[in-house]
């Protein structure tokens, strides 16, 4: 599973590295941020483009595991 | 509770805050301000006697209440994170360029909708500069600017910024430490308790909404998300008819009552600057102030950065003037640009230009 650490960074960071990543994936992406916010953001730019997300709390934020 | 997660509440919210800022502007903030970040920082650097500009010294309840009301909405609803260390330093120089940008053209990126929903044509001049400015920090973005990450620190460290502001309020309200203005526009406020509440119901919606005046535009360019457009929309749309129903839509250069300019080279680079820094320091004033609200200590950092720009600006004479009538002979006098004010934007832009190209994200 390909991995974004997008923790600490300030917006749109988290975003650009999850597109970044998801551009011609063929696997699970994992996306970790710190804000509550970034989270919804990728969620909801995964559904935007057709993927399913199911996220999780971590210690210093959330995973979001876009498939 | 979330509003940003359809268009039809960012829309809901933009409206709310149009509402709060209609109604200020009805119950006494001066005409057109209604609802200024940056005015509002510069005469409460005032009131802290930060700079000695006599008629704009006031503490607004509005600045404290918007910090006040994301720390609250934020810990009610678990978002509160206290996180610090992403370049703090570099933050407080954009807030520094974010502030001097804006008191040359005399308005944050939240007035220049106000007074463009009021028919200032200058606003609407301004507005390309600003556009270009985000474009330009987007650019930066694309090109790998990062200032480097935020780390999950001490939970008292966010509260602290809160913890000034309500210090402040206490200041103001139970003292006669602070100074306040006895004419001109730090001299026209609504009622204290009407501001604050004005101020705190701005915040919570604001950080709810993610409402960022440069992360709306800079969406669009980055990822073609209207999102955070259309709340602004909102906002516009509120005040567009608050302006038509009060009389005070006049479409021009020069709309009476309207604290404004005309240098038009002057307005599109100040907030060119604005823009520009803006994008880097991951959002407008507003967002900082609600990013410091929910524990971010570096958007705090940036906020006092843009109450040091504020006092610069009025102890080295950058902050433009406002066309105004003369009371005695009853001429209006143009408002103007001073040559200070000019040479800061200048150094501003180059150096917004530095910490973009100078400071990229660390390979994965």
């Amino acid at each position: 599973m390909k991995e974004v650490d997008a923790r600490g960074l300030s917006c749109p960071e988290p975003l650009m590295l999850t597109a970044a990543a998801l551009k011609g994936a063929n696997e699970a992406v994992k996306v970790l941020v710190t804000e509550p916010h970034q989270k919804m953001n990728v969620e909801k730019y995964a559904k935007d483009h057709g993927k399913k997300t199911t996220s999780s709390e971590i210690e210093d934020g959330f995973a979001v595991i876009i498939e | 509770m979330n509003l940003s997660d359809s268009k039809k509440k960012l829309a809901i919210a933009g409206v709310i805050c149009g509402l709060v800022a209609a109604c200020l502007a009805y119950f006494g903030n001066p005409a057109n301000m209604a609802f200024c970040i940056a005015c509002f920082i510069r005469d409460t650097a005032g009131a802290l006697g930060m700079h000695q500009a006599e008629v704009v010294q006031y503490a607004r309840p509005e600045i404290i209440g918007l910090v006040l009301g994301a720390f609250i909405i934020s810990a009610a609803t678990k978002e509160y994170r206290s996180t610090a260390g992403s370049s703090p330093m570099i933050r407080f120089i954009l807030g520094m360029v974010i502030m001097i940008g804006s008191l040359v053209f005399l308005g944050c990126p939240l007035r220049m909708v106000i007074r463009m929903s009021a028919g200032d044509l200058n606003a609407w001049v301004a507005l390309i500069g600003f556009i270009l400015g985000v474009g330009t920090g987007v650019f930066a973005l694309k090109n790998g600017f990062s200032l480097g990450r935020a780390h999950i620190t001490n939970k008292t460290s966010g509260v602290v910024l809160p913890a000034l502001m309500l210090g402040v309020l206490v200041l103001s309200t139970a003292t006669t430490l602070l100074k306040a203005s006895e004419a001109g526009p730090g001299s026209l406020h609504a009622p204290i308790i009407m501001s604050l509440i004005g101020g705190l119901i701005f915040g919570a919606v604001a950080q709810k909404s993610r409402m960022c005046f440069a992360g709306g535009i800079r969406d669009v360019m980055l990822m073609k998300n209207f999102d955070l457009l259309t709340v602004i929309g909102g906002l516009f749309v509120v005040m567009l008819i608050f302006n038509i129903a009060t009389g005070k839509f006049v479409l021009g250069f020069n709309t009476p009552g309207i604290i404004a300019h005309s240098e038009h080279l002057w307005n599109i680079l100040g907030m060119y600057a604005v823009g520009f820094a803006a994008v880097l320091a991951g959002g407008c004033p507003l967002r900082q102030l609600i990013l410091a609200g929910q524990g971010s200590s570096d958007s705090a950092v940036t906020v006092l950065g843009m109450f040091a720009g504020a006092a610069a600006c009025h102890n080295f004479g950058l902050a433009a003037s406002g066309t105004a009538m003369n009371a005695e002979t009853q001429e209006i006098v143009a408002g103007a640009v001073p040559l200070n004010g000019k040479v800061a934007v200048i150094i501003c832009i180059a150096v917004c230009f530095l910490i973009a190209f100078t400071n990229k994200r660390e390979k994965a």
